[in-house]
């Protein structure tokens, strides 16, 4: 009974002098204006370029126009017949998938390895942290001398491999230096995922007879759920929106077998053909949201299941 | 062989192992590369240095690669871009954090979408053409708190879901409005987070060519990433390793500071933020 009676008495009270019940207390105490100028500012400069992303891939928009005609469906013609369209989806695709594998497999090993909290681990989480500060273009010209034909790992082991040179094996070695930059990351929210995992859990774990590798699978991996979630959406999603390392390392060749969306645009943007590039972000747009929303919710629906 | 022996002793050993050819490698590389002279760093090698000179190479690399003009651009860029992103992003998320109504959801979830949504990035030399910032400093800091917000706003809504209401509440009875719980009690609390925000969003858009090149181009107002990839691709650097290298290390060391400096607190951030 009281229950029902303390909410209506002590309204006034908070209110003060303002009249009861005008305006909800929520609004009085995280007034929406604190909110607006992020909300402004990103709908202005996040939102309303993409809304127009859809508008400028049916023009003629170039450098080599003056006023912007509306041409319909000539730049996805154009992209579709050379073949960059299908060649774009299919390396950023997989590029997405190998680098968000090799980030987070390289990023549990290490969380694994340097989960203790001594003074040894503290050290080298920060060593391996290192890739994640230097910027990814530089990381992709310290791989470009490691890797080129005349470069170090070929001086090392007395090889002559051209390393960036394969239409077919280029793409997964760019992905591994991807993985290799961003595993630091990775390994932080895994270190946080398995600190939070309670010590009594584990010590059950023990009790009951569970070795390293049960008591890994059975309760340690599954209560990881929400940072695998977080990192393979990142890891993956990030990795379709990847430029710098590819365009460092191998700059879309040989022979465009890496040429991912980021450096199609770039190129053709480099050439005055916006319209065209507007076209492949588009499709780039398009097959993000494809992508994270069945990934999203199926990873959130697994958290919950667990 | 005991296993929890082999652990003992094989995971130091492997760390090490693992540390040296991963991260010591390519570290050791670029450090022998940057000191030495041209003709020895053409075919870069693990090799010593037979002639010294990393003095000439780091003094050709800042007079060469105008490095102290695209420091002070990155820094006109991005210190303004990561202000703006904080403190913008702080008050949506207090909002978000504590309202819950539909409307509140439906604009944090807006507001997050960056966080998965790919950049515009051609439309958005056309906007700010219409806008007259192409090419400037202020359309460049638009593009980037736009693009970054999403990343604060995550991570702050989450850290203050869990700081307790009451610690408002207190202050809100004796008598504190909002601007000032916010910024006594809120901001405060905040610090972590502030942390790890500021650490990723300079990190991004330090290190940012991509959009930079689209945004600001080349010439006057070109950042150090710009700078970099320019004189890399204007042939300036062709086989020029020692000289490359001379400006990754240059280029770097900020962010280590960065990191060294916050170093701590981004793990706090992110345990609390990212993984709940």
């Amino acid at each position: 009974m009281t229950q029902t009676v303390a909410p209506a008495t002590s309204r006034p009270a908070q209110g003060g002098p303002r009249k009861p019940g005008r305006l909800p207390r929520a609004a009085v105490h995280h007034p929406w204006w604190f909110a607006l100028p992020a909300i402004v500012v990103f709908a202005g400069f996040f939102l309303a370029p993409n809304l127009l992303n859809f508008y400028y891939p049916f023009t003629n928009w170039s450098s080599y126009h003056s006023d912007i005609a509306f041409t319909g469906l000539d730049n996805f013609r154009t992209v579709a017949e050379d073949g960059s369209l299908l060649r774009a989806i299919r390396t950023t695709l997989l590029y997405a998938v190998l680098a968000a594998f090799f980030q987070n497999g390289f990023g549990l090993v290490l969380a694994l390895l340097l989960e203790a909290d001594t003074r040894f681990n503290r050290f080298f989480r920060a060593v391996f942290f290192l890739p994640v500060l230097i910027s990814a273009l530089a990381t992709g010209y310290v791989f470009q001398a490691l890797l080129d034909q005349d470069g170090a790992v070929n001086s090392v082991l007395g090889t002559d491999v051209p390393w960036l040179g394969s239409t077919t094996w280029t793409l997964v070695l760019v992905t591994l230096v991807h993985g290799w930059k961003w595993m630091g990351l990775s390994m932080l929210i895994y270190l946080a995922g398995l600190k939070g995992i309670p010590g009594d859990m584990l010590e059950a774990a023990r009790m009951d007879g569970a070795g390293p590798w049960r008591t890994f699978w059975s309760v340690r991996w599954p209560m990881l759920a929400p940072a695998v979630t977080f990192n393979v959406t990142t890891a993956l999603i990030g990795s379709m929106n990847t430029f710098d390392i590819v365009q460092a390392t191998t700059g879309g060749g040989p022979a465009a077998s890496t040429e991912v969306f980021n450096i199609y645009m770039f190129r053709i943007f480099g050439q005055g053909l916006y319209a065209q590039a507007t076209a492949m972000s588009l499709v780039l747009f398009l097959i993000v949201v494809a992508v994270a929303i069945p990934l999203v919710v199926g990873l959130r629906r697994r958290e919950q299941l667990l | 062989m005991n296993p929890s022996v082999l652990w003992r002793y094989g995971r130091p050993a492997l760390v090490l192992l693992i540390a040296a050819l991963a991260i010591g490698v390519p570290l050791w590389l670029v450090a022998v590369t940057s000191a030495k002279p041209q003709g020895e760093a053409v075919r870069p090698n693990l090799d010593l240095p037979r002639h010294w000179q990393p003095a000439s190479n780091y003094e050709d690399a800042v007079s060469q690669g105008e490095m102290l003009r695209g420091l002070l651009n990155s820094l006109l860029v991005v210190v303004p871009s990561v202000v703006l992103v904080l403190v913008l992003g702080a008050g949506a998320a207090w909002v978000f954090a504590r309202r819950t109504s539909r409307l509140v959801s439906a604009a944090y979830a807006l507001c997050i979408s960056g966080l998965l949504l790919p950049p515009a990035v051609v439309t958005v030399v056309m906007e700010l053409r219409q806008l007259g910032l192409a090419n400037t400093r202020p359309g460049m800091i638009a593009v980037y708190t736009g693009m970054y917000l999403s990343t604060s706003i995550f991570f702050m809504t989450g850290f203050i879901r869990a700081i307790p209401f009451e610690l408002e509440e207190a202050a809100r009875i004796d008598g504190a409005r909002p601007a000032r719980i916010f910024v006594r009690i809120v901001l405060p609390l905040l610090r972590p987070v502030i942390a790890t925000a500021t650490i990723m969003v300079t990190l991004y858009a330090w290190s940012d060519v991509f959009y930079a090149f689209f945004v600001l181009g080349g010439g006057e107002r070109a950042t150090l990433p710009l700078g970099l990839y320019q004189v890399a691709s204007a042939q300036l650097y062709l086989d020029n390793w020692h000289l490359v290298f001379a400006y990754v290390v240059v280029m770097s060391l900020p962010m280590v500071a960065v990191f060294l400096v916050g170093q701590r607190k981004i793990v706090s951030g992110i345990t609390s933020g990212a993984v709940k």
